[in-house]
């Protein structure tokens, strides 16, 4: 492109302005004028190899249209592996590991076919097409005083017109509505305290996590199999999870989930000497402890227990509780610590809640940090 | 071939024949490493428990004590059984290559023979979880449905939904448990290794364990028809896993674009 100004006259259209002649309205300023459509740049042009070096170009031109030729042969090998290819052999791929054969020679084919088209094109435009420095100018943001006028005209036509300067009680009634509409949507708000004396509304968070499915005397059961447990069913280094023994009756009742997501609970031994605190006197049962299985964090439960340091991990946000020491947080976002449930075993010998959670349940919310 | 000759004193050249070296060393290494497999199970108890307190002695006995009690660098072995020994020895967690937050699975250092014999030496210090029976490790007729709602309550808030392992605290992890055995899995639950707790037959009885082996090798056999499985975590992450390799790829074609043309 040594020649910029013989491409200019053959290949730019003319706008109906001439070059240098700006006129003074900026919205009625040419965007296109130079070669490629804008003007040339003010400095050195550095020539590419391809546009002196005839063979350089030759290349180039073969490279770009390789890369089409490249494009239908994968074109092919797609129809060829869709059509020959059984869809459920499996082959390894170094990096995506097992992968369905069919799966991978269609993708690679299809994309490859799209990908060469891309590249060639752009291979073509780097090498091959036109190659100048150019100016992209900007026009001015700003509104001529001729718009300014007309805005400020417009303005006071539709004042004149409305009447609101001449209708006093319109206008501020208006206002008033205005300002009282929102109100509604902040009123909404109040679901999210608690009415502490009777008064209306839902139940508090506080009442709603402080009552579980768990009483005095309720069995325990797994979760999964609903079997009574008998303390030398957990070994020490044992866990279970586990629930009130009536949870599929009131499951059935209140047709929700919401009181097993409040009594989920895990069973955990350890060495009774190696329980450091407990929550109460006592509320543990030969070195068994049990512990809401819900983190006081957001409410994801969690069983990630490590059985020779006794920390329970919750994988959501990282928060560990120390199950040998109350259950106290000793990392993590979470605000206190994991409820204990006091267990004890009944007459028959099956593992039973002494009484009810001490402490709401699950996730924190404001009445409780 | 020019181009060759011209870019050999390049320096990037001896980092890549540094690593060439390495990866071939590396690589010998792992093929000649590789532990022969067994033959034939435990001889007479006697025998086998005195060959396995002599191998016990030469391979153990530095971390958990020449009488077993354990010492500050490992766990007593008394009460352990010989599910323990079978699972901690047979998939290479012990001896430990040093110390650390976790012994991770690596290759064999036993026969499977020398294995039985050093478990049955750690059952006769005193009553533990034995070996489980091949009727107990018979998955044939347990309910893989049951054995996922079993999974997902009991297994998968370590090891994750689909069994690809996770992060535990402290630099310990859970492993995947896309290579385990029947046997592995059911000794696992039996003995709690490291810091896995124990999932009693009390409370998980043989029938439901049996199940959970029948979820975890479902698992192992389903096909990957897409590929880079990422542990199966889940359609969200690993989308945002792709999104984030392809926006890079994008970045790198959007780079080649704007450069000049020489």
């Amino acid at each position: 492109m040594s020649d910029v100004t013989t491409r200019d006259s053959a290949n730019t259209p003319d706008h109906g302005h001439g070059h240098g002649d700006v006129p003074a309205d900026d919205l009625a300023r040419p965007l296109y004028r130079g070669p490629g459509g804008l003007p040339a740049a003010d400095m050195p042009h550095r020539p590419r190899r391809s546009d002196t070096d005839p063979k350089a170009a030759r290349r180039a031109e073969r490279q770009v249209a390789g890369l089409f030729l490249l494009s239908m042969l994968m074109v092919v090998l797609f129809i060829v592996a869709y059509v020959a290819i059984d869809p459920f052999t499996d082959i390894y791929v170094p990096l995506f590991g097992e992968i369905g054969f069919q799966n991978f020679a269609l993708g690679l084919t299809f994309g490859l076919g799209v990908f060469c088209i891309g590249a060639g094109a752009i291979q073509w435009a780097k090498k091959l097409m036109p190659d100048v420095e150019v100016v992209q100018e900007r026009h001015s943001l700003a509104s001529t005083p001729r718009e300014d006028v007309e805005a400020a005209e417009q303005y006071e036509r539709g004042k004149e017109e409305s009447g609101f300067a001449q209708y006093k009680l319109i206008r501020r009634t208006l206002i008033a509505a205005l300002a009282l509409f929102p109100i509604p949507l902040v009123v909404m708000l109040r679901d999210l305290w608690s009415p502490k004396n009777g008064g209306f509304g839902p139940e508090s968070p506080v009442e709603l996590l402080s009552t579980t499915a768990w009483v005095e005397g309720m069995p325990i059961v797994t979760d999964g199999t609903y079997v009574k447990i008998r303390p030398e069913d957990v070994p020490v280094g044992g866990l279970v999870s586990a629930l009130p023994e009536n949870i599929m009756e009131i499951q059935e009742e209140e047709h929700s989930l919401n009181a097993r997501a409040k009594a989920a609970i895990i069973l955990v031994r350890m060495e009774p000497d190696e329980i450091r605190a407990q929550q109460g006197d006592g509320w543990d049962y030969q070195g068994i402890l049990a512990y809401s299985k819900i983190c006081t964090h957001v409410g994801c439960p969690i069983a990630l227990y490590e059985h020779r340091t006794h920390h329970l991990l919750c994988p959501c946000h990282q928060s560990t509780f120390d199950l040998a020491d109350a259950g106290n947080v000793i990392f993590g976002p979470a605000a206190r610590r994991m409820p204990q449930l006091p267990i004890g075993v009944n007459e028959e010998g099956f593992l039973v809640a002494t009484a009810p959670f001490a402490e709401p349940v699950g996730p924190s919310f404001w009445e409780r940090g | 071939m020019k181009g060759l000759v011209a870019r050999r004193r390049n320096p990037i050249v001896a980092s890549m024949l540094l690593l060439v070296a390495l990866v071939g060393v590396g690589g010998v290494y792992a093929v000649a490493s590789t532990a022969a497999p067994a033959e034939a199970v435990a001889t007479s108890d006697q025998t086998a428990i005195d060959e396995g307190k002599r191998l016990y002695l030469e391979g153990c006995s530095s971390c958990h004590g020449l009488d077993s009690q354990g010492t500050s660098n490992g766990p007593t072995l008394i009460g352990v059984g010989a599910a323990a020994v079978h699972f901690q020895v047979s998939t290479g967690r012990m001896p430990m290559a040093g110390p650390g937050a976790q012994a991770p699975a690596k290759p064999v250092d036993y026969t499977e023979n020398e294995i039985a014999q050093m478990a049955a030496y750690i059952a006769s210090l005193g009553p533990g979880p034995a070996i489980p029976t091949a009727e107990q490790l018979d998955y044939s007729n347990a309910d893989v449905a049951e054995g996922g709602v079993l999974f997902r309550i009991n297994c998968a808030q370590c090891h994750q939904a689909a069994g690809g392992g996770g992060a535990l605290t402290d630099g310990k992890h859970a492993p995947s448990l896309m290579t385990a055995t029947p046997q592995e899995i059911y000794e696992a639950m039996l003995t709690g290794p490291q810091n896995m707790p124990v999932f009693g037959d009390g409370t998980l009885q043989v029938e439901d364990k049996q199940a959970i082996i029948a979820y975890i090798m479902d698992l192992q056999e389903a096909p990957s028809p897409g590929g880079m499985a990422l542990g199966r975590i889940g359609p969200v992450a690993e989308g945002l896993f792709l999104w984030a390799g392809v926006m890079a790829a994008f970045v790198g074609l959007a780079v080649w674009i704007g450069i000049r043309a020489r």
